[in-house]
């Protein structure tokens, strides 16, 4: 975490339109997390002793990197937000799917009160545990495929372990927020916060592994601010 | 320090748990060449209650800190909950800590660990998993404690008004509190049992996985059983599902299954209620299971006897799995983990040996069985060990790095007559040696010798004793068979029917950081050689036994002479 190399490049690009969002008005911070160098070995996992995951997945994915993309970051507004009318939380659940005894995606992030659906495409019992500080975490089970379940979450919190204790191996992290300002990096590395005010924010950008990173964005108030984060291997 | 022990065991024994206190009352009468507190010197019987452990881990933490004899400061006048304070602070704040943040002074010699009242984390609630306990269901607990860990229970020693103000204090350490009323689920009536239900109950058991933490068997073997860690990453054992008079939230039916429907928070034991809702079983079979998880312990908790009784057959058992162990009422022997001499343990994973005995005149069998979640060394058990390691290696030398192989310990003084102290229960002494059996898993060894202390022993020229072990889904199985009259009875105590003689057990799981000091022992028991019966026709043949094995000494020891004279001549 400590070793993690800060390499930003902010531009502005004015009047690119905005895009639509929890908020239809506002500027929009968009861009990209990098990887540079070689990626370090994901943790060998062994499933040999749970047959219906058996072989799918030989390592870990916590760290993915694709063409130079890292995914799995989470990236949004730490501070600066004006003090503003109260977004009310989107009806759409984020989903974490539990296949192959890993989670996906394994980095989530959800609004207070926006539903989590957590579901088991496996034939076998897991556990979802949450432990968390702020909000009240707890621990149920999934014995059978197919089964969802949904909860939702009250206070601002980042980085909120997810395990499953039948399976050692299963980590997942929970990020719950008070405003709409959050994105979770696809295997493109891409994301964008939407519907921002005209202002200058700091924005994190954070990796289970590799850390954190902040930069200060100025937003303006239509259009899009880009920002690209880039994340090193600790030496 | 007498004094304050003393206090621990009173109030330990004030609570009615009477198993251990027994036990500590012989080990302290022993250590401390004082008589034991009044009430139990009195000769009374003590009341037969469900045994249970945590009387030692309190001794542990008066013995080392001494908590017990707090004096109480004087209570603040008109402050909001001026009594809830004063009252944890005396009585909750050594192991739970002044903020709640479960770091007492004692709190790093226990597993599991004090309670951090900080997060509102409750294991045993009627509320669905994540919400807060009802002001109920902690009553609840302080009033009866939780089986099987360090958490004592109250009644008796907080009256109803001062149980409440704790409760209105210790809630003020978590802002969950503020203002919420957490409701309690509703659960239904549990339906007629049947036979066929325990069945279900089985085969829902097997559906659900919860073979995956608990093990076939339900001993807490699990596969997953070793990778275990609560919310504070302190390792945790999945429970031994054969022992439900250590269970947290206590051993009926109904409370089992609140249990599978609440799950218990804060450690990786989860709720069950959502497989209902999703219809992937009935809520009627969370009842078979709750069932059938209560009929694998016995109806009444165990109690120990201080008499291990030996039955006279005609032909001993041959092993461990003989089929004739099974007309034999095993006796049930509490073992506690081993606080007295550095290194301690306050960690043991060994909670009880049962101990079954025969004899037919010329040997002594003895089928040892207790329940160890591993076979040791077993490398799935690696990260456990290290775990143990971090939680447990406070202030006495570290655990070892490497696990050692698992152990039972069987010991006799080396000369016995009632009207003589029984040596040390610990090991013995160099004044009063004991002799020892010591079995390993390591090789399947048993050597014979004599001791003079925890972890110093000397072994026999020879031994006497055959054994044979098996480890099967969380249990070994250990049967000692041993001449009732020793070859050498020097060194080894001679058993003669008809004659209690004192015997005591000392149990170690390697995986769990365990060698011949750390570990769970026991106070002295005795076990009886029946006399066989009708006297006449048996009293004979054991006189023979005794006079023909001394004149096979004498005959031996004449050879020997002979051939000694022999070999002079020659050499
Ligand atoms: C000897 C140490 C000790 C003392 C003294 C003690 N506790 Fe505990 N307590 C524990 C331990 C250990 C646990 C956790 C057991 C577990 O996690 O299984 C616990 C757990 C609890 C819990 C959690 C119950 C649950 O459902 O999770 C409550 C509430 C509690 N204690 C209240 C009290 C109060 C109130 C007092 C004082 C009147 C007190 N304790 C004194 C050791 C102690
Ligand atoms: C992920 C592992 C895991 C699974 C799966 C699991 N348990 Fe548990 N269970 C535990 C652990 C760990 C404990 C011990 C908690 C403690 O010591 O406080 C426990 C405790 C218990 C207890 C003791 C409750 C008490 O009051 O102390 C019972 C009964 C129990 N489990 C039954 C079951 C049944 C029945 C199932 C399946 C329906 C099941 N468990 C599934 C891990 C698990």
């Amino acid at each position: 975490m400590k070793h993690v190399m800060l390499s930003a490049t902010i531009l502005t690009v004015g009047l690119l339109g905005s895009a639509a969002g929890p908020m239809a008005q506002g500027g929009s911070v968009t861009g990209t997390v990098k990887f540079s160098g070689t990626p370090p070995a994901n943790p060998k996992v062994d499933m040999s002793d749970e047959a219906a995951c058996k072989g799918k997945y030989p390592t870990d994915p916590v760290i993915t990197v694709t063409g130079g993309n890292l995914q799995n970051v989470l990236v949004y507004v730490k501070s600066g937000l004006p003090a503003g009318p109260k977004v009310t939380a989107p009806t759409t659940p984020v989903v974490v799917d539990q296949e192959g005894c890993l989670y996906h995606p394994r980095t989530l992030a959800v609004m207070a009160g926006q539903p989590l659906e957590i579901r088991n495409s496996d034939p076998v019992l897991h556990n979802i545990k949450v432990v968390a500080k702020k909000n009240r975490g707890f621990n149920i089970s999934q014995p059978a495929k197919g089964m969802k379940t949904t909860r939702t979450f009250t206070a601002q919190e980042i980085a909120i372990p997810v395990a499953c204790n039948v399976h050692g191996w299963m980590h997942a992290n929970l990020n719950v927020f008070a405003h709409p300002f959050f994105a979770v990096t696809g295997a493109d590395g891409s994301f964008t916060l939407k519907g921002l005010p005209a202002g200058t924010y700091e924005v994190e950008a954070w990796h289970e592994k590799l850390g954190t990173q902040t930069m200060s964005v100025a937003v303006p108030a239509t259009g899009s601010a880009a920002a690209t984060f880039t994340f090193k291997a600790g030496s | 320090m007498t004094d304050r022990v003393r206090a621990g065991l009173r109030t330990s024994c004030e609570r009615g748990r009477w198993v251990p206190e027994r036990a500590l009352v012989r080990q302290w009468r022993e250590l401390d060449d004082g008589a034991a507190p009044a009430h139990y010197s009195a000769g009374r019987d003590p009341p037969a209650r469900e045994p249970d452990l945590r009387p030692l881990c309190i001794l542990a933490f008066v013995v080392v800190f001494g908590v017990l004899a707090v004096p109480v400061a004087p209570a603040q006048e008109g402050a909001a909950n001026a009594r809830g304070k004063e009252l944890y602070d005396k009585w909750c704040a050594e192991c739970h800590g002044e903020t709640g943040a479960g770091d007492g002074a004692a709190a790093t010699h226990m597993l599991p660990r004090p309670r951090d009242f900080t997060r509102a984390v409750f294991q045993i609630r009627t509320t669905a998993s994540g919400e807060l306990a009802t002001d109920d269901d902690l009553r609840r607990i302080i009033d009866e404690g939780m089986p099987g860990t360090a958490m004592p229970g109250w009644r008796g020693r907080l009256n109803a008004a001062d149980r409440d103000a704790v409760i209105a204090y210790l809630k003020t350490f978590s802002t969950f509190f503020e203002g919420a009323t957490p409701q309690p689920i509703t659960l239904g009536r549990a339906p007629r049992g049947t036979a066929e239900g325990i069945a279900e109950g089985r085969a829902v058991f097997e559906k659900l996985e919860c073979f995956k933490c608990h093990g076939e068997l339900g001993r807490g073997d699990g596969q997953s059983a070793p990778t275990l860690t609560d919310d504070w990453d302190q390792p945790i054992h999945a429970a031994d599902l054969s022992e439900s008079w250590n269970f947290n939230g206590g051993s009926t039916v109904q409370q089992i299954y609140t249990r599978l429907r609440t799950g218990l928070d804060g450690t990786p034991m989860p709720s069950f209620s959502d497989a209902i809702d999703a219809n992937v079983i009935t809520d009627e079979q969370l009842w078979r299971v709750a069932r059938y998880v209560r009929s694998l312990s016995p109806e009444e908790p165990p109690r120990p006897r201080d008499v291990i009784r030996a039955a006279v057959v005609a032909r001993l058992p041959a092993g461990p799995e003989d089929s004739a162990w099974a007309m034999v009422e095993p006796a049930y022997v509490p073992l506690v983990g081993q606080i007295v001499v550095k290194p301690r343990w306050f960690g043991p994973a060994v909670t009880a040996v049962w101990v079954q005995a025969l004899h037919d005149g010329q040997t002594l069998a003895l089928r040892l069985t207790w329940h160890d979640r591993s076979s040791s060394p077993d490398p799935a058990w690696d990260e456990w060990l290290g775990r143990m390691r971090d939680a447990m290696s406070d202030g006495d030398a570290p655990v070892a790095a490497e696990q050692g192989p698992d152990r039972l310990h069987v010991q006799f003084p080396v000369r016995w007559s009632d009207d003589v102290e029984r040596p040390y229960f610990l090991g013995g002494s160099a004044r009063r040696p004991v002799s020892l059996w010591r079995w390993s898993s390591d090789g399947d060894m048993l050597q014979e010798g004599t001791s003079t202390g925890l972890g110093r022993f000397t072994p026999a020229a020879a031994g006497n004793a055959t054994h044979s072990a098996r480890y099967d889904r969380g249990e070994w199985a250990l049967q000692v068979s041993r001449p009732l009259v020793p070859a050498d009875s020097a060194a080894a105590i001679p058993f003669m029917p008809g004659r209690a003689i004192p015997i005591a057990f000392f149990a170690a799981d390697g995986s769990n950081g365990e060698d011949d000091v750390r570990g769970a022992v026991s106070a002295w028991y005795a076990v009886y050689l029946d006399v066989p019966a009708p006297p006449r026709v048996y009293v004979a043949p054991v006189v023979a036994v005794l006079v023909s094995a001394g004149l096979g000494l004498l005959v031996v020891r004449e050879a020997q002479k002979q051939a000694g004279r022999l070999n002079r001549r020659e050499g």
